[in-house]
């Protein structure tokens, strides 16, 4: 079945509904989801297979739909600033960088050097834990669950670093408007140091044993490939688009915080398949490591790390609106936020790069795919269903 | 794809012999970081239960309840933090926001309850495990989510005003006042402090919001002297403000000020609106102080016709005839308590009640009469030589000054006393020093040492300042004359205490260090009484008396059922206390007068 040209298959009518008769028995509903080892979070994938060909999918959202862009516009601005870091789980910190950037914009607030380096610093400890993260499910999707554990340790070890410098593991609420919280604690670069090593230890174990692995190459390979001509159609951004060879990298196409200062490439691969967008991932992880070592090399030690804030408590901002983007590990984050002069926002909008790649993208990509490849596809496009539905 | 890419992973074997990295908990403790944000601690030495950490929680997981052996007091709600874990997210903006620093969070995380609502409880009440723990979240003094320090305020340059009555302070600007309030967190600890209890943190929001007619109507719902009180009110208010713990009070009454000068008196009347339809009933209002004219404003607004008797060519009473000009500009008193009459209270001046017009016939004439007299007599020293023409009482000098009659400027005096009427008297003769002679001689002595004196640390701060020669811990002996009957000056004795054991004033002096303060007239500022003569024998006789004040109930009725007495008089001791003192009287007189509906 595979050996024949596949693209035209299935044929479509006119209104662009398939040309397939699902009650002649050829064909199978499967529902991949909502609970599903395979799947990123809480989203469900309707497949319809023939035999173990992926002929139609569509994906589901909601089961996670929390209302956030809603809850911030009956909150002050302050108050919002603890809830955006639930908006995605395993990276939180964009949110609150991307909230804070805003209200700051539109408040007319500069905040300290020193802040501006911590809150970098934050996002790229940020984005080592979500690729550490992304490999152990990438290679769980394959069936390769040592992978998983292996950066689960290391990723831990990254934990505790937030841990000691913002107070809280998971939901760091640390970057807040006007500033951060607090300057690092006493010795962290050191203990830092440690952990970069640990995880680089790691990472070449996963070298060997994921990226240098008969297996994975079979099923990663030549799979789930981009073509570059989708990239703007389907707004493809971060490490998908780097695999395909286009170097799109907000810390550098519109650098903000520190990025200017520090001396890096974006990673790019071309192949643009699984495999490919897997090995962008290692190679932007170990970019990270070598970024934080260039942050608390090139940090000033001290100074202020809040700007005076107006009361919080009845804070109003003037009329405005602004879009602030950063590159997490999954692509293009970014905060469109709308102010009308009262003391709530007048509108947020999250965009969280899942949305493009994981919906519209995905349901285009699993088309002919084999149905033992939908995890993994799924898993190589970054899904954080989180931040599709906010 | 190579024969490596077969054999690398077996690699992974290697792991079999590493030893495991997962801490086995309990058996190994894992403490959370020095700044982990754990369980909550509140300091209770420090609480005042503001409530600003239940304002400011998204989640609503903080309630501010009572808690036993915690009573209400003044800058104290006796309210309490109580922590729901069922919603609180632990992001500690509660304990970024707390007013005094008594809220923070330990390192501890690990708590085991049977039951889900046992999660709820009020930290430094309840006791817990992590109450003394050492590490956890802390707010560091950059990370105040307000402004913690007071807009300053333009005043009149010291040099300036050493031979001027022009009024000190100049008033916050529009954009200065929103600034102030913007630091408000509308506890509202200071409404319960208030005597009158005006909705401060009301007219501050609408500073805020720039809505001054609305600051206006919130004004005179509770206090028709806002010029006054804007200007010369003790503010006890700033003192219960939840912002004094870790940085300046609120300047609230500074903003009740700027309010006022906002709006133009017309305005003022028309916002306050019309008063009541006439009642029939007749009030007679002895006093046009603070205290009767706040009555004879509630009363007039309920209907009732009031006449004002005032002893004085001109209104206000002790805020016109003691406080000196710079502090309380006659025109700002004018403007209040010509807002007053523009609700149809009469104030007949210069009728002094006892001479001009007898008790008797109040009490024939009308159907309440209220007593509002003040304090305008000076007490005495009762020294050797204070009998000298040369010993003045500071309040029949500032009375003088005010009412415009010449004085003999001395060339140098000597003020006995510590509080703000000494300060007063002080600083106003050394401005006319300045100005007959260009220089000023003025000391004054305090019983009490600099650490408690009773004048506002402002008008201490200012006269020294203004070159007033201040002298703590000096106990008056003696007004010394010459044998031409010339006064020489004060001489002291040094204050060793001025309390005995059970607080009872019994200064005890050190007479080995004995000073000589040269002065050609020495002013007594020691404090003042009621002159009680007007009520006249038979009504003295009949009406009953509490330590030679006349004795009231909390209504401020007195023991004769027409008569009501409010004020300084019965009750010290500033504006604010007699304003809200009308207002008690003005409650019960038209409750008195107002027929009661029978009810079932």
């Amino acid at each position: 079945m595979f050996e024949l040209d596949r693209s035209q298959y299935p044929q479509k009518k006119a209104d662009g509904t398939l040309d397939i008769d699902l009650t002649s028995g050829k064909y199978l509903k499967l529902w991949q989801g909502p609970q599903h080892p395979g799947i990123t979070g809480n989203m469900a994938i309707e497949l319809t297979v023939c035999g173990d060909e992926v002929v139609d999918a569509t994906t589901h959202v909601g089961y996670l739909h929390r209302g956030f862009e809603k809850l911030m516009e009956r909150r002050t601005f302050m108050q919002c600033f603890p809830i955006v870091c639930r908006i995605c789980v395993p990276e939180p910190d964009f949110n609150e960088y991307c909230y804070a950037a805003a209200v700051e914009e539109l408040a007319g607030l500069e905040i300290p050097e020193l802040a501006h380096w911590i809150r970098t610093l934050i996002l790229e400890m940020g984005r080592v834990n979500s690729y550490l993260m992304y490999l152990g499910g990438q290679a769980g999707a394959f069936g390769q669950g040592v992978i998983g554990q292996w950066t689960t340790y290391v990723r831990d070890l990254m934990l505790d670093r937030f841990e000691e410098l913002t107070g809280a593991r998971i939901y760091h609420m640390f970057i807040i408007p006007g500033g951060v919280r607090d300057n690092l604690p006493d010795g962290f670069a050191g203990r830092m140091e440690e952990t970069l090593r640990e995880i680089e230890s790691v990472l070449a174990d996963v070298d060997r044993v994921m990226f240098h692995n008969a297996v994975f190459k079979k099923r990663a390979v030549g799979v789930g490939v981009i073509d570059t001509a989708w990239l703007d159609s389907y707004g493809i951004t971060g490490p998908n688009a780097r695999a395909a060879g286009v170097a799109k990298d907000v810390r550098k196409d519109q650098p903000y915080l520190v990025y200017p200062e520090l001396d890096f490439e974006a990673v790019t691969g071309k192949d643009s398949d699984i495999y490919t967008r897997a090995d962008v991932r290692r190679r932007d992880l170990l970019l990270s490591l070598d970024l934080i070592r260039q942050i608390l090399a090139k940090m000033p030690k001290t100074g202020a790390v809040m700007t005076k804030l107006p009361n919080v408590l009845h804070w109003k901002i003037p009329r405005g609106e602004t879009y602030v983007r950063g590159e997490c590990s999954r692509g293009e984050y970014g905060y469109y936020l709308v102010t009308d002069g009262s003391g709530y926002p007048r509108r947020v909008n999250v965009r969280g790069p899942s949305y493009t790649h994981s919906i519209a993208l995905f349901e285009r990509m699993v088309i002919n795919a084999n149905i033992s490849d939908v995890a993994a596809l799924l898993v190589s496009l970054h899904t954080y269903p989180p931040e599709i539905e906010r | 794809m190579s024969i490596s890419d077969v054999l690398s992973p077996f690699t992974a074997w290697k792991n079999l012999f590493r030893d495991p990295v997962t801490i086995k908990d309990p058996l190994n403790e894992r403490p959370g970081a020095a700044r982990y944000r754990g369980f909550h601690k509140n300091d209770m030495d420090k609480c005042i239960g503001c409530g600003t950490c239940e304002t400011i929680c998204q989640n609503g997981a903080i309630d501010m309840l009572p808690v036993d052996g915690i009573p209400a007091v003044q800058g104290d709600s006796g309210l309490r933090p109580r922590i729901d874990y069922g919603r609180c997210c632990w992001c500690a903006l509660c304990v970024d926001v707390c007013m005094t620093g008594s809220l923070t969070m330990s390192n501890e995380y690990k708590w085991v309850e049977s039951d889900p609502d046992l999660f709820r409880f009020t930290p430094g009440v309840d006791k817990k495990y992590w109450d003394n723990a050492e590490l956890g979240y802390q707010r560091h003094d950059e990370k105040h989510l307000m402004p913690v320090a007071r807009e300053e305020m333009p005043e009149l340059h010291p040099e300036a005003r050493l031979d001027s009555f022009v009024e000190i302070v100049h008033g916050y600007s529009i954009a200065q006042a929103k600034l102030e309030a913007d630091r408000c967190v509308s506890c509202g600890l200071c409404i319960a402090t208030c005597p009158a209890h005006m909705a401060i943190p009301d007219y501050i929001k609408a500073v805020r919001d720039g809505d001054y007619e609305r600051g206006v109507q919130l004004l005179y719902a509770t206090n028709p002297f806002s010029q006054v009180c804007g200007r010369v009110c003790t503010h006890r208010c700033e003192d219960s403000c939840a912002a004094r713990h870790e940085g300046d009070p609120i300047a609230i009454r500074w903003l009740k000020r700027h309010i006022i000068d906002q709006v133009p008196q017309e305005k003022v009347i028309e916002l306050i609106g019309k008063p009541a339809a006439p009642t029939g009933k007749k009030v007679a209002i002895i006093g046009a102080g603070p205290a009767g004219l706040t009555a004879a404003f509630d009363l007039a607004r309920l209907g009732h016709a009031v006449t004002v008797y005032e002893a004085q060519a001109a209104g206000g009473g002790m805020t016109r005839y003691g406080i000196p000009e710079y502090r309380l500009p006659y025109d700002a008193l004018d403007k209040d308590i010509a807002v007053i009459t523009a609700m149809g209270v009469e104030i007949k001046y210069n009728h002094r009640v006892g001479t001009d017009i007898a008790m008797q016939q109040l009490e024939a004439d009308y159907d309440a009469v209220v007593l509002a007299i003040g304090l305008h007599q000076g007490r005495s020293t009762r020294i050797p030589g204070s009998d000298h023409p040369q010993v003045r009482k500071a309040v029949d000098l500032l009375r003088q000054i005010t009412a415009g009659e010449t004085i003999d400027v001395p060339k140098s005096m000597v003020v006995i006393g510590g509080g703000n009427v000494a300060m007063d008297i002080a600083r106003s003769m050394a401005r006319l020093q300045m100005q007959h002679y260009g220089e000023i001689r003025v000391t004054l002595t305090a019983l009490e040492d600099k650490a408690h004196f009773l004048a506002d640390p402002v008008e201490i701060k200012e006269s020294l300042e203004e070159q007033i020669n201040i002298l703590d811990s000096r106990g008056p002996q003696a007004c010394v004359i010459d044998d031409n009957g010339k006064l020489l000056g004060l001489k002291t004795w040094k204050v060793l205490s001025i309390f005995d054991a059970e607080r009872r004033f019994a200064p005890k002096y050190d007479p080995t260090d004995e000073q000589l303060h040269e002065g050609e007239m020495i002013v007594e500022a020691i404090g003042q009484m009621a002159d009680v003569s007007l009520l006249g024998e038979a009504l003295t006789e009949k009406l009953e008396w509490n330590r030679g004040r006349i004795q009231i109930d909390p209504n401020g009725r007195t023991s004769e059922n027409w008569l009501w007495s409010a004020g300084d008089c019965v009750k010290g001791p500033d504006v604010i206390n007699a304003v809200a003192d009308g207002h008690r009287v003005a409650t019960s007189i038209h409750r008195a007068l107002t027929p009661q509906e029978a009810t079932a």
